[in-house]
């Protein structure tokens, strides 16, 4: 039986450069994290990236996966942030 | 999916304005631990609250980085202790039995520090009628209680709406404030700093000092308290011309999303510990960090320094803007839900009282609008057992007439005089020593008993 999804927003922000989108979903990908959807823009000069990625089948939880990314984002010159869906969805959502 | 605004809005509120959840408070019965034998009595004590709270801080960490919002303290409330000790001290002489009470205190601090919390509520009474003999005792035992622990905190009940106010109750905690500064001399009286006197004292109450385990309360509950002063000080910033109607909004919509993150913060906690989810309090509470302060709202709104005419005025919407945003936000409200004016920990607060903007007096006027009553205010260490009491009478009686919540922090800084810095540390943070009125109020504390309750409590 499939797992129920656990969805988790993950926000990335920093100077553009070639190779974040890479970068991030390969470290997604390589820990079992599916991309569910995906929005980038540019704010204030910023590069932003927003995922919806589903955790469920992930080899990590959360807490890992959280240092994990973090430390990509580094190694790419990015702010990395990734919080359970709920947040949005109490906090923005009636 | 959500939208960018949404995101960045979240990471900014956390990120650029401190946004936060306060506390996450377990509040633990322990009326089940009483017992004449106070050896075993202990034993039950630090067993419960050791085997109910060990996995709050681990529990309340993975919910924080799950939703990456941090929750700033993880504290224990527990049933007020005065309860407890009755049945240890029965045929007890007075001495001994205040050595009793402030062993139970000894056996908090130790379960706090090995649960790693860095406080835990509820050693205090609720003599808003009367002492009974745990009452007096335990009152008698605060100064040394506070002196010889780290974390424990204690809230005395003095009046209610529906009790009065007990004089002799005020004139004792005047007493009780004095020693405990005396006693915690050597770190600037800190010990005030962990002892609040209350009217209307909340059973659900998630914040220091005042929190208890109220004995309506079901075995264990957790209660939230939320944070924010700087996600509302940076919507008022960004809106210098609105006028007070759409300011009110703002700050509502602003209000609704800190609470909602308090309460999802509250439910996952309490589901993971496997306890009741209680309540989330509404109060806005801020820290010594910049930004972080409810002082810099009400300057924010336009008035030079707070405690400049106006304040009141900016306090009121801003108290019942967030109420109104909050009230929606969350399944049950309780706590004290108001905006919380501690003078030490808000530096906006403190560089108000420097520029000599911000008095006792005004503060005591804003309290009537918004909640905690005079909080954290170091005064001169010379100020009279019954000054101190006059101070805590006026707050009651606001208190008890509006049917409020509302308590009061006094810090006699020994060898501190009007203007002297003092340096509390940590959230505590730093403040000046105010003026107290130097004109005597001796004789009137003096009159003891009580002054009953008012009309205002003639409700049914």
């Amino acid at each position: 039986m499939p797992k129920k999804p656990e969805r988790v927003v993950v926000t990335v922000m920093g100077q553009d450069r070639v190779g974040i989108v890479a970068g991030i979903s390969q470290t997604l990908a390589e820990h079992g994290v599916n991309i569910v959807d995906l929005t980038s823009t540019e704010m204030r000069g910023l590069f932003i990236m927003i995922m919806l990625v589903d955790t469920a089948n992930s080899k990590k939880p959360l807490s890992k996966l959280q240092e994990v990314l973090k430390e990509k984002g580094k190694a790419l010159g990015v702010q990395v942030m990734a919080q359970h869906e709920d947040v949005f969805r109490y906090m923005h959502r009636i | 999916m959500f939208s960018t605004e949404e995101v960045i809005e979240t990471f900014e509120m956390i990120s650029l304005s401190h946004l936060n959840v306060r506390t996450v408070t377990l509040g633990i019965n322990l009326l089940d631990c009483a017992d004449s034998n106070i050896k075993k009595m202990k034993e039950k004590v630090y067993n419960k609250i050791v085997s109910t709270a060990g996995n709050l801080v681990k529990e309340a960490g993975l919910v924080e980085r799950k939703y990456g919002i941090p929750i700033v303290h993880k504290r224990i409330a527990v049933t007020p202790i005065s309860l407890l000790l009755e049945s240890a001290i029965r045929g007890v002489a007075r001495k001994s039995a205040v050595a009793r009470s402030i062993e139970i205190a000894e056996v908090l601090d130790k379960a706090a520090k090995d649960v790693r919390i860095d406080f835990i509520g509820g050693y205090g009474a609720l003599v808003q009628k009367g002492f009974t003999k745990g009452d007096t005792v335990l009152i008698d035992s605060i100064p040394e209680a506070l002196a010889s622990t780290e974390r424990v905190c204690s809230c005395v009940n003095i009046a209610g709406t529906k009790a009065g106010i007990n004089v002799d109750a005020a004139l004792k905690m005047g007493s009780v404030v004095k020693q405990t500064a005396i006693k915690t001399k050597d770190r600037s009286g800190i010990g005030c700093a962990k002892l609040v006197c209350f009217s209307n004292a909340p059973e659900d109450n998630p914040f220091m000092a005042g929190a208890f385990h109220g004995p309506g309360e079901s075995e264990n509950t957790i209660n939230v308290g939320i944070s924010g002063p700087g996600v509302i000080r940076n919507i008022v910033e960004k809106s210098p011309k609105t006028d007070f109607r759409a300011l009110a909004e703002l700050i509502k919509r602003a209000a609704f999303k800190i609470t909602r993150a308090g309460e999802l913060i509250g439910q996952e906690v309490a589901k993971s510990l496997n306890v009741k989810f209680g309540i989330v309090d509404l109060s806005l509470a801020p820290t010594p960090e910049k930004g972080d302060s409810i002082a810099n709202i009400i300057e924010e709104m336009g008035v030079e320094y707070c405690g400049a005419p106006g304040s009141t005025a900016a306090l009121m919407l801003l108290t019942d803007a967030v109420k109104k945003g909050g009230s929606m936000a969350t399944s049950f409200v309780g706590g004290i839900s108001g905006a919380f004016i501690p003078v030490s920990e808000d530096a906006g607060m403190v560089n108000a009282a420097k520029k000599g903007a911000l008095t006792l007096e005004k503060l005591e006027a804003m309290t009537s609008v918004c909640s905690a009553g005079l909080d954290m205010i170091a005064i001169p260490g010379n100020t009279s057992t019954e000054t101190i009491a006059a101070i805590i009478l006026d707050v009651m009686a606001i208190g008890v007439i509006n049917n409020k919540a509302l308590g009061v922090r006094l810090i006699p800084v020994p060898g501190k005089k009007t203007g002297d810095a003092v340096q509390f540390g940590g959230l505590f943070g730093r403040t000046v020593v105010m003026p107290v009125s130097k004109f005597s109020s001796n004789n009137f504390v003096k009159r003891g008993g009580h002054i009953p309750s008012p009309l205002a409590s003639l409700r049914n």
